[in-house]
């Protein structure tokens, strides 16, 4: 354990040493964006619960712990240890291994003309002006401590050019696999991704970790520029150990009537925080936001959502189901700005929520901030168990108790999978949380059937 | 031996006492129907034969195909034969009914020791099924009794009693709110599913469903006993007296 001025000086330590030696270090406006974020992660300090953003997610573990910067770590790996990490049916795979890109372990198909999947760091000096167009100009690091350590920090991650017009029909996949160092490391994954006007592709981001169980802290941030008329969609899933931290931000930024779907699937992870953050900026966006996060042990799993309506005629849907068992707490926090000019929004949010034991506890806030007058804008959330009257239906016909369980978990878990469009990526899904819920139906104690509370709870909905 | 055998049946819900002691002997290819008025433990039965296991057995024991029943979960009692149709099905959202049908036949399959059967080789024994209760095959895909209505409901149980093919099949109340229509049909299911190796139980408030299927025994069950036994023409004395009578004669007379 540190304190806060070891804290800092850890952290400025390790940013004057990778300063000096990270990709485009020579170029001026870029030197400038790192030392502007870290004068404000230093300024603002990790968040503490009195920061209505972070309420009910402590993160003084992260701010306790002295985490170095890992620059090697890569060389060790071979493409056997990655094989369960590969998506079936997926040609394309950019690695990068605690945060830095693995080149001889990344798969690359022929993609489209035109479409550039590779890594930040070496674009970075190879085209420093597309780069600089693009990179920082959407997030804000004034807002969110993480975002700006990560700004300090951003070197290596995926840069993904798509250009006008252009179809890409298999998912882009890029894969980050924490591996345990000695000391606790830490990686600070940054991905830009830039669709042009008019084209359609897919995007996945899966964070693994090799198994070791060491302290390691992926801060991940993904800028998303969705040109006009785009149809994209993005997945983060986080599945790594089970004493892993891991902050991530995806920043949409929504052109015209861009068309833009985040599936967040959090299921590893000691300590989770998924921000997801749209900003429906042009005329007649759409956005669907669908989450599904499944916790057990003592796992945390916060998701944030900020969804910015700031022109006419945008729709967004905010969908997320929660399974909590045992000491697991998980937290839904759904904000909606809706702007002075965003006039005839639609805007909607629904967290539903399962618990499973007696310890598990959900936090689930809505926020809406409405300054148009012209707009719809509902919210709902309920908080229930599984129903004893559904298992012993199930039961009766002949389906073993742990199965019954499993059967209707899923079913609920699988209200996210339908969102998510029929393909190799929700395949994976699909797999990853069958593996997950199997787990939990076994590892649930058979009689606590007598429980019979209904999938009532809270509920609420609000016009404005 | 009889394929069911219960001997002095107490059962406890919610500490109050439903059943207090119940004698019945159903033998396989008889058809039993178990009546009474509301309140007086018919479903509390049928579910504790289905092995409801929030139901507290006080006193008594249940003999089913030479096995105890009572020391049965609800999954193994399936396995073993019986099947409830529920007087409320259940809906569950997010599982289609198809699939439902299929992991419950495959469940009990496994358990008996047969190789399980696949979605293409499941279809045709399902499609000859629907047509059987007048189902539309749509009703597959969706939910399990989701958005049915009452009558799809109640098919959808003679549905999968159909196709699990019990030894011993317990009726709920599978009659109450079918139009009679459905009534024929259900009726006409169940009809189907008269053989010389299984037993049929069918608990109902009214004679209506017995014009259709006639039972060999009926039984008048008032305030968690068995008040008298008969032939299918107790039914039909029940229809034309009441219950009134009975529940007087087992000395429990409530106002009209």
């Amino acid at each position: 354990m540190i304190t806060a001025t070891q804290q800092l000086e850890s952290y400025l330590e390790c940013f004057s040493e990778f300063e000096k030696l990270a990709a485009g270090h020579d170029l001026p406006w870029l030197r400038k964006l790192r030392r502007d974020a870290f004068a404000r992660f230093c300024a603002a300090g990790f968040p503490t619960t009195h920061d209505e953003d972070w309420r009910f997610t402590n993160v003084s573990a992260i701010a306790q712990t002295p985490f170095r910067l890992t620059r090697n770590g890569r060389a060790r790996l071979s493409q056997q240890e990655l094989e369960p990490y590969r998506v079936a049916g997926v040609a394309s795979q950019l690695v990068f291994v605690n945060g830095r890109i693995a080149r001889e372990l990344s798969l690359l198909s022929k993609l489209p003309d035109g479409v550039k999947v590779r890594s930040l760091a070496e674009e970075i000096p190879s085209n420093p002006g597309a780069i600089e167009a693009h990179f920082g100009r959407y997030l804000d690091v004034r807002r969110d401590a993480f975002c700006a350590l990560n700004t300090a920090f951003a070197e290596d991650g995926a840069y993904v050019h798509i250009p006008r017009g252009t179809l890409v029909e298999e998912p882009i996949c890029l894969l980050f696999v924490s591996t345990a160092e000695d000391d606790p490391s830490m990686s600070h994954p940054r991905n830009l991704i830039v669709a042009e006007e008019d084209s359609q592709a897919t995007f996945v981001e899966d964070y693994v970790s090799l198994d070791g169980g060491g302290a390691v802290f992926c801060n991940t941030v993904t800028e998303l520029v969705a040109g006009d008329h785009t149809v994209l969609a993005h997945y983060m899933i986080e599945r790594e150990h089970k004493q892993a931290f891991n902050i991530s931000t995806l920043r949409i930024q929504h052109g015209r009537g861009a068309n833009v779907v985040s599936h967040s699937v959090l299921l590893g992870g000691a300590l989770v925080r998924n921000n997801v953050h749209p900003v429906l900026a042009g005329e007649g966006g759409e956005c669907l936001i669908n989450g599904l996060f499944i916790g057990n042990g003592h796992q945390h799993l916060d998701n944030y959502m900020l969804v910015e309506h700031a022109s006419p005629r945008c729709g967004s849907r905010q969908f997320y189901n929660g399974i909590l068992d045992e000491h697991a707490h998980g937290v839904f926090h759904g904000r909606i700005i809706v702007h002075k000019d965003a006039q005839k929004t639609d805007a909607k949010q629904t967290n539903r929520n399962l618990l499973l034991s007696d310890d598990a506890q959900i936090d689930t806030k809505p926020q809406l901030e409405i300054y148009a007058d012209d707009v719809k804008c509902t919210h709902g959330a309920t908080i229930g168990q599984i129903e004893a009257d559904a298992l012993f239906y199930l039961r009766s016909r002949g389906i073993d108790e742990v199965s019954a369980r499993k059967l209707l978990l899923f079913a609920f878990a699988s209200e996210c999978l339908d969102r998510m469009k029929q393909g190799p990526v929700r395949k994976h899904v699909e797999g990853l949380i069958n593996r997950c819920l199997l787990q939990m139906a076994n590892s649930a104690p058979g009689a606590s059937t007598e429980n019979r509370r209904e999938d009532t709870g809270r509920n609420w909905e609000e016009i404005a | 031996m009889s394929l069911l055998e219960i001997k002095n049946l107490h059962i406890k819900v919610d500490n109050h006492e439903i059943l207090k002691g119940i004698d019945l002997k159903v033998n396989a290819g008889e058809v039993h129907s178990i009546m009474g008025p509301n309140g007086s433990g018919k479903s509390t039965l049928a579910q504790a034969l289905a092995r409801r296991e929030t139901y507290a057995v006080t006193a008594g024991e249940v003999s089913y195909n030479g096995k105890d029943l009572l020391a049965m979960k609800p999954e193994e009692a399936a396995c073993e034969g019986v099947f409830m149709a529920f007087q409320y099905p259940v809906e569950i959202p997010g599982i289609s009914n198809a699939y439902f049908l299929r992991s419950a036949l495959n469940a009990i399959h496994k358990y008996r020791g047969l190789d399980e059967i696949d979605a293409i080789d499941f279809l045709p024994l399902f499609r000859e099924k629907l047509k059987l209760l007048d189902m539309d095959e749509k009703l597959m895909n969706r939910s399990v009794n989701e958005g049915f209505s009452g009558g799809e409901k109640k098919r959808n149980e003679i549905l999968q009693m159909a196709v699990l093919e019990p030894k011993l099949a317990i009726l709920d109340e599978t009659d109450s709110g079918l139009d009679i229509d459905a009534l024929r049909i259900v009726a006409r299911g169940v009809e189907a599913m008269r053989k010389p190796d299984r037993a049929i139980v069918i608990v109902t408030h009214y004679q209506r469903l017995l014009n259709y299927i006639v039972p060999d025994f009926v039984h008048v069950l008032v305030d968690g006993r068995i008040v008298r036994s008969g032939g299918p023409e107790l039914a039909l004395e029940l229809e034309e007296k009441g219950y009134g009578a009975m529940e007087a004669e087992a000395g429990h007379a409530t106002p009209a």
